[in-house]
């Protein structure tokens, strides 16, 4: 690439983690969680083809927010190298621990050298043989990595989710109560472009706008379950059942919402 | 290489391509639009591929299996029947005219609703077989859906051919195929058993039996005269343990029941409902004693 002008590494990877952090804001939130039994991951996403929410190994599960093109590629590399490494050592030797390292090295390495960063933040998750054995991991668009104990927010408005969840999280929670956590979280923020995060009307999402899968603990090998249809309707909270309304007319259900730079709109 | 990226996104560009050697992480986010396992370890790790001879060992020096001695599968079956497809094998391996192991297992439930028996030489097998697992469940993952049964027993014809230099020096691998068919609504036509030559041919029986090894013969012709393709689940194993009592009786290389030290073939039955369910050994030990015990009244079944 050729720099006409010179312009300081600070600037240059301070516009680049702006460019970042937009995109990812402009779509719809994803939440993770560990419960009694595993790991909970529960996406608003109302298409069911574009998934957000992903199996990746036996023990390991990845949720993703941003631009589809790119954590879509993250996630076939992903089950790749973890398909790639149990066909040449064993499937024990997975770790979430491992991919999520080699997920921050590669998206580290691309915002310092490629001309545009990942606008893009997974998650990765893995359920352990016990609750304490649970991980989840957050990857940011910089290659930044954490460990999260309890819960990750990622993608949209984050700040009323987290707050909303600080309140009402605990840990060792049933199945369906940390389905009710999530979704109360999830709808604490305002719908994507309903004006700039105002508090905006109450809403009720459904089994139609909802993505859900859990890393069950009690599986005996591929834990990875997505819970779909009458199964999920029965786990939602008694508000959120009767909701069900198909996505409103002319928005795209799932997906990129905005064309990369975010220049429309 | 069909497995390098197609365009030039600006995130994966200014990248060499993916290429045959020794490589990093790195080739796994480039190989966009890939959805096959074994291709993807085909151009970044080769050598992990089953039958695959080192650089070294030239045609010449390779000796074939018996001066090797390595263990040799013997003989599978498979009926399809009412509700779906039942496979079994015998627990027998050979090496020349030794018993290399008593209580191998040769019939391998590679994913939810399909299942693998082998036979030939054990050791490239049960790596096919594991690698044919990984790929069925790698593309099940990437797709969000489930292979067609045709797409399954095409990829297992492209494994088999994949290994015929080797097959061509002695290391014959001959799988079995059965699997049921999600796509197909009626469950007598939904259970299919699909057969393979060393060259990778892909063939159908449409009789509803079939099985291979060096006890085939003799299973084949047990089951002519007993299967019936409209029989149910107990019935279609009973056929399948008498096929394989009838493959023992003649062939030294295909191990009977061993009511001594309690080894009993491996059976897996693949139904709509169930999948493929390995049935429980105190079932079969039930079957095994009936066979058994009809066979010390008459001894030609």
């Amino acid at each position: 690439m050729t720099m006409p002008f010179y312009s300081s590494v600070d600037q240059l990877l301070r516009d680049r983690s702006e460019l970042a952090r937009k995109g990812i804001s402009r779509g719809r939130s994803v939440v993770v969680m560990t419960y009694a039994d595993g790991v909970l991951f529960v996406a608003e996403n109302h298409s069911t083809a574009l998934h957000k929410v992903s199996e990746i190994y036996d023990r390991i599960g990845f949720a993703a927010v941003g631009r589809y093109n790119e954590f879509e590629g993250l996630r076939t590399a992903g089950i790749r190298l973890a398909d790639s490494r149990g066909y040449s050592y064993d499937r024990v030797d997975v770790t979430g621990r491992w991919l999520a390292n080699t997920y921050a090295q590669f998206m580290g390495t691309a915002f310092i050298e490629q001309q545009k960063p990942f606008e893009a933040e997974i998650c990765v998750a893995e359920v352990g043989d016990t609750a304490a054995g649970d991980q989840l991991y957050r990857i940011t668009y910089d290659g930044s990595i954490t460990d999260e104990p309890e819960f990750v927010v990622m993608g949209g408005t984050t700040e009323p989710i987290s707050t909303k969840l600080k309140d009402t999280y605990s840990t060792g929670l049933e199945l369906a109560a940390a389905i009710g956590v999530a979704v109360e979280g999830l709808q604490a923020a305002p719908a994507p472009g309903s004006g700039n995060g105002s508090a905006g009307e109450a809403r009720t999402l459904g089994v139609s706008a909802l993505e859900i899968a859990i890393l069950d603990r009690s599986r005996s090998r591929r834990t990875f379950r997505r819970l779909e249809g009458p199964v999920l309707r029965e786990l939602l909270p008694a508000a959120n059942r009767a909701s069900d309304e198909p996505t409103p007319g002319g928005e795209v259900a799932g997906g990129d919402e905005a064309p990369a730079g975010g220049v429309a709109s | 290489m069909e497995f390098r990226q197609q365009g030039t996104p600006g995130l994966f560009s200014g990248q060499p391509p993916v290429g045959p050697g020794p490589v990093g992480h790195e080739s796994a986010f480039r190989a966009l639009g890939e959805t096959s396992f074994t291709n993807y370890l085909a151009a970044t790790q080769p050598h992990l591929l089953p039958g695959r001879l080192p650089e070294h060992a030239t045609r010449a020096q390779a000796s074939g299996p018996e001066a090797l001695g390595v263990p040799h599968g013997t003989t599978i079956v498979a009926l399809q029947f009412a509700e779906g497809v039942v496979i079994a094998g015998d627990r027998r391996a050979t090496a020349g005219n030794v018993i290399a192991q008593r209580d191998i297992e040769k019939i391998f439930i590679t994913d939810s609703h399909s299942a693998v028996g082998i036979a030939g030489s054990a050791g490239i097998a049960i790596e096919m077989v594991r690698l044919y697992s990984v790929e069925l469940e790698h593309y099940e993952k990437i797709e969000g859906v489930v292979m067609s049964l045709d797409g399954k027993a095409n990829r297992l014809a492209g494994m088999v051919r994949g290994n015929l230099g080797a097959a061509m020096q002695g290391f014959v691998v001959v799988p079995l195929f059965a699997g049921y068919d999600l796509d197909q609504p009626d469950p007598a036509k939904a259970g299919r058993i699909i057969t393979y030559d060393a060259t990778g041919g892909r063939y159908e029986e449409h009789l509803g039996y079939h099985s291979v090894g060096s006890g085939s013969v003799f299973a084949k012709s047990s089951m002519k005269k007993l299967h019936s393709t409209s029989a149910d689940l107990a019935t279609t194993v009973r056929t399948a343990i008498e096929a394989l009592y009838d493959a023992a009786d003649d062939d030294t290389a295909t191990g009977g029941p061993d009511t001594i030290r309690k080894i009993y073939p491996i059976v897996v039955s693949i139904t709509g409902p169930e999948g493929a369910v390995r049935r429980p050994k105190d079932e079969i030990a039930a079957v095994v004693d009936q066979v058994v015990a009809g066979r010390t009244e008459k001894p030609a079944g």
